[in-house]
Order: C-alpha cells, then structure tokens, then sequence
C-alpha cells in the first residue's frame, strides 16, 4: 500500500471565464480500511483568491498548508500585497523539492485568480517533489486519479460561468468519487471570482 | 496352426447398451461434482507460483455479508460492492447466491471462487436429494462445501461465506471459509466491513426480534459498516428464510439510505458549524484552514 493512499483524498480544479473552481471530498480515512471523519475538507485558502488543494497523507497536507499560509503572511507584511498564483505556486514548488530526498507525501493543486492582470484565472497541478503542471483547462489530483480525469474530460467546456462551472465541477467530483474506495462521503466546492466566493458542501453517497 | 477362437461372450450376463450409457453418465456426474480434475500450472515451484498469482483471482476483495438466527428463521444482508484494489469495479454484485430455495450461500472473497463452489454445492445438494429422496440438512450442505474446501487447502482459493437455510431442525447458520474452517453459530458476520457489522448487530440483537425488525437489524447493520469500511457499498440486500424457503425481502441503495437514516438539512448545518454550510450561496470562503 502506498503511503500516498493511507488517507485517500479526490480534488479537482478548473478554470472558468474570469472565475476558477476548486473541489475537494470529505473522507478522511485511517490505513485505507476505516472512515474516521466524513468533513475533512482537503482545500485551504490562501487568500481571497487563491487556493490550496492539497492531496495524501493527512499529516503533511496539514503541515504543508501551514507552512504554505505563514510563508504568504510572512510575504504579505513585507511586501504589503497579496501573492499571485503563479508566485505562489512557484513557492511551493520550491517548497516541495526542497525535500526533494524526504519528501512530504502531499500532492497540491493550486488554483487563484491574478489580481494584478485583470483577475485572469491561474490553475497548476504539481507531484510531490513540486513538479509544476499549469494548464487553462483542469487539473487533477488524489489516489483515484484516472476516473476524475474521465468526467472531467468529458463534462468540461471552456469560458464557463461561476453557477456553470460550479455545476460542472460538482458533478465531475461526484461522479469521480463515485468509482474509489478511498474517497467521497460528500464534497466541498470554491468557485473564486473576482469580487466573490461561492463555497457550498455537497451532499454525496455515504459509502 | 491357427487355434480356433470362439466368442463365449454371448454366455455372460447380458448387458444393454443403455446401461453401459447410464454407468458413463453417473462417472461422468460424480466426477464433475467435485470438479478434482482441474490442469495444474507446469511450473518449477507450485507454492511460489501460487502466492505470485493468488492476488490476480481476488478481484472481489471488499466485503461486508452478515446473517443471524432468530425466533422467526434467518436473516441474511450483504452490501454488493465489488473493488480491484482502491477501484470500485461494480456497485451491484449479487454476493447471496441462491443454492435452492431453502439454502442460501453468501460471498466473501474471491467472486469467481464463491460463485464457483457455491453453485458446485447447488449440485451437490441436487445429487443429494435424488439419492436420498429428501433434502439436504444445512449442516450436511455445509460440510459438503467444508469437504469440498478443504481438499482445495492451500492452492489459493479465497472465500469466507455463509450457508443459510431452514431444514427439519428448523433454522440453521454455518460458517465456511477456504482454510476449511466450518462454524455453526446463532450469528455471523464476514468481510472487511465485518467488525464495523458486528458492533451494530450484537448491539441490537434479541432472539425475540419480530420479522421486520431482524431485516431493519440487519439492513442496519450493513449500512453502518458500508459507512466506515471503504470497500462496502452499494447496494443493501436482505433475505430472510424460514420454513417455507427463503425470500428476498429488500434491495436497497445506501445512497439513498443513509440519507434516510441521517436527513441531510440544506440550509442548518447538523454538526453545528464544523461543514460550510450547505447551500448556502454566497457565503464568501468558509475558512477551511480551521478544520
């Protein structure tokens, strides 16, 4: 068993007109065989418009989005200004090979809106050592990454709309769930647009 | 010189041909019945060969099948996910098989083992009823199945089910499993959702349990253990036997069930503001560095 399925975790992010999406399960499972919590939400938020999904071992998601929130609070006393999406996804990459012999087992995805160049929207995937892998469609990630890309290939269109694209994104991570083992119990969704953040849990199977 | 050679075989007992037929098809039934004639791999080392496929034939790894006697018969619930490693392979396996109308087999493990074995005791149980003019008891049909395992012991075959049934003992409830094990028992559960099961089963249990609330039991049972154990889900299927054979009493979709169980509110948050708030719509980010 991978260390990377101990937890079990699906995420999702996509790209909308002047908006991003990001959605997560609510699994948190111990060693694969037993549900501990049906609410743990696997994205953490940056700022106003910029999010975190992190997948893997629990333990280190939690590390990760603490580190990853100090270094952007540190940054923005110094530098009075929010970090972009792509600064700051270029700092956790920089973050993750800085363990690149003891890496943490986390897998981010990283999805915001630049706020310096006309909100335009910015979404990465990344493997655990920080291989970045910006795309202006969808990214991907969790231990059941194979069917998520299925639905997300074929229910995503480009330019879509915040209600849209939240219908889109919600359904993909509802079905994707639907054929793992490891995640699922519900669903988180953030659709960030440019002056506000639509943030709703979804009701899933429960098995 | 040629010796003369007469045919005397005119002076043995006559022999119709059809007896002979009839001899070739009682070998060819009796032999089949135990199904011994299986090619074994040509390979240097069985043992080694054995543990390097053993995980290729257990596609039906998740599991969670319960059953328990009561005043009124059995009841037997299985869920009916099958999964190949973390991958759901199939929300809607049948994992009761229905030996004859008063026995019922249920499926841990191997699929294609269970399967396999179980209607090869449906044989078994057939050829014992013509032999012997009655039907078979559930403790025979059982050790019928246990024999059967056991010859196979240690070649790699995976099951842990249930033989259920009603005969003129009344009910009756066995335990059989690959290693050979054979267990008779007021209750049982097997499978990975197992002890997730039995909590919520030896909670509720009582022998005077009326019909309907041993089926809810055992429905209920299943749903707490497809909850926590990953690997259990789909769909919810009770069967309940008494004297007069066993009957399907209900299919149900835990996706539906657990919401029956646990009314999900839209708007009010249940667990008191742990969650985001469902449906709510322009809640601006819950803050999910708390969690």
């Amino acid at each position: 068993m991978s260390i990377m399925s101990y937890n079990g975790a699906a995420i999702i992010a996509m790209c909308g007109k002047e908006c991003v999406a990001i959605a997560s399960d609510l699994r948190f499972g111990i060693n694969q065989q037993q549900t501990t919590a049906v609410d743990m939400k696997k994205i953490y938020k940056i700022h106003d418009h910029l999010y975190v999904g992190l997948s893997g071992l629990a333990t280190d998601q939690a590390t990760l989005a603490q580190r990853f929130k100090f270094r952007h609070n540190m940054y923005e006393l110094r530098e009075s200004r929010k970090m972009r999406p792509e600064t700051f996804a270029n700092l956790v990459s920089t973050m993750l090979y800085e363990k690149r012999f003891g890496p943490y087992y986390a897998e981010p995805i990283v999805a915001g809106l630049d706020a310096t160049n006309g909100y335009k929207p910015f979404i990465t995937g990344m493997d655990l050592i920080g291989a970045m892998a910006p795309t202006d469609n969808f990214v991907v990630c969790g231990n059941n990454e194979e069917s998520l890309f299925g639905v997300c290939e074929s229910m995503y269109k480009p330019d879509l709309e915040p209600e849209e694209l939240f219908e889109v994104i919600a359904q993909c991570i509802l079905a994707g769930v639907n054929r793992d083992c490891l995640s699922g119990w519900g669903g988180v969704v953030h659709v960030i647009s440019k002056d506000k953040v639509i943030t709703r849990t979804l009701k899933g199977r429960m098995d | 010189m040629a010796a003369l050679k007469l045919d005397y075989s005119v002076l043995d007992a006559p022999q119709r041909a059809t007896d002979r037929i009839e001899a070739d098809c009682a070998r060819e039934i009796h032999g089949d019945v135990h199904a011994q004639n299986f090619k074994l791999p040509m390979v240097e080392n069985y043992d080694e060969f054995q543990r390097e496929v053993v995980d290729y034939v257990k596609p039906n790894h998740g599991t969670t099948t319960l059953g328990f006697i009561f005043e009124h018969g059995v009841v037997i619930a299985v869920d009916s996910r099958a999964s190949q490693g973390p991958y759901i392979s199939s929300q809607t396996v049948k994992k009761v098989i229905e030996i004859n109308p008063y026995l019922l087999g249920t499926m841990a493990g191997g699929a294609a083992d269970c399967q396999f074995w179980q209607r090869n005791l449906g044989i078994q149980c057939r050829l014992h009823e013509l032999e012997n003019g009655k039907r078979i008891s559930v403790a025979g049909a059982s050790k019928l199945l246990a024999n059967t395992l056991y010859g196979y012991r240690g070649q790699g075959l995976s099951m842990g089910t249930m033989v259920a049934g009603w005969d003129l003992k009344g009910p009756g409830l066995y335990y059989v499993d690959s290693d050979g094990t054979r267990l008779k028992g007021q209750r049982f559960s097997v499978g990975s959702g197992s002890l997730f099961a039995y909590g919520v089963l030896d909670q509720g249990y009582r022998w005077d349990l009326s019909v309907e609330e041993a089926c809810e039991l055992g429905r209920r049972a299943i749903y707490h253990a497809t909850f926590r154990d990953a690997f259990s889900g789909g769909t919810i299927s009770v069967y309940h036997v008494n004297e007069n054979g066993w009957t399907k009493v209900s299919g149900t979709d835990v996706g539906e069930l657990h919401f029956e169980y646990y009314p999900a509110d839209p708007v009010e948050n249940p667990e008191g503001g742990k969650g985001a708030g469902g449906g709510k719509d322009k809640d601006a980010a819950g803050d999910a560095m708390e969690s």
